[in-house]
């Protein structure tokens, strides 16, 4: 029997390969009866989808304005182009 | 540099969480981009093309860290926080119910902010391992050669990083807006 400790770590791994037949049920099973893993998976879900999708709107050029170099960065870099 | 500069920059701090060293990794990459000019092929954008040699910059500098400060068994074994589970492995405070419809977050340009916040409070590692998982996508075997880590150990890295960076948005995002809401 998986404990939520065995569970949280698998639905991890779960993220980054396929994992075995045998755990792949024993974490579906788990995951039917204890909402906080289930609601733990959830959570974990939505942050990658979150920032997948940011990536894929907001992170372009000319894209969502944000921070910017500041000023004697952009300097710095300017003359060490000019003498590089 | 004036036309793609600000973006880059945005694009290594993103990854880096330091501006000192995100300022130098865009610096280089102007420098290498001039030396190099030869190779842009013009397929390519020319933002694409500096991000390409970016992205570069940035695995060196994490694989830059991960030399510096190699993992020890404990970044393995211990949980971050035990008090996490009691000691038959079962949650003593489970994850709090969100709320709402989080499915727009990514519109919210103060959640990423936040996000980057609590990477920042992890160990670089943990925070690297997740920020070229699911930041750059990249797929597990480049990053255990980038960390130079073992796959199984890479898997326990990225479990702690995903439950400690859940833990601190849930602290400073998710409760947070519902204190405000009420």
């Amino acid at each position: 029997m998986l404990s939520c400790r065995d569970v949280t770590q698998l639905i991890s791994e779960s993220m980054d390969t396929s994992l075995p037949i045998g755990k792949r049920i024993g974490v579906r099973f788990h995951l039917l009866m204890c909402k906080f893993c289930a609601r733990y998976e959830r959570q974990l879900l939505l942050i990658r989808e979150t920032v997948r999708r940011f990536m894929a709107t907001e992170e372009k050029p000319g894209g969502a304005p944000g921070e910017t170099l500041s000023e004697e960065a952009r300097e710095r870099i300017k003359k060490s182009l000019r003498n590089p | 540099m004036d036309r793609h500069g600000d973006y880059l920059f945005r694009y290594a701090m993103l990854r880096l969480r330091d501006r000192s060293a995100a300022e130098d990794l865009v610096q280089e990459t102007f420098l290498a981009a001039l030396k190099d000019r030869i190779s842009f092929s013009g397929n390519s954008s020319e933002a694409t093309w500096l991000v390409g040699i970016l992205k570069h910059k940035i695995a060196d500098h994490f694989r830059h860290q991960a030399r510096e400060a190699p993992l020890e068994d404990a970044d393995l074994r211990e949980q971050p926080d035990p008090s996490v589970f009691n000691v038959s492995g079962h949650w003593t405070s489970g994850p709090t119910d969100w709320g709402g419809n989080p499915a727009d977050l990514y519109r919210e340009k103060k959640f990423l902010d936040q996000l980057t916040k609590c990477l920042s409070g992890l160990s670089p590692n943990h925070a690297n391992a997740f920020t070229l998982r699911e930041i750059e996508g990249e797929d597990t075997g480049e990053i255990c050669k980038v960390l130079n880590v073992s796959e199984t150990n890479l898997w326990v890295i990225l479990h702690r990083a995903r439950m400690q960076l859940r833990r601190c948005l849930e602290i400073h995002w998710f409760n947070k807006s519902t204190e405000e809401g009420s």
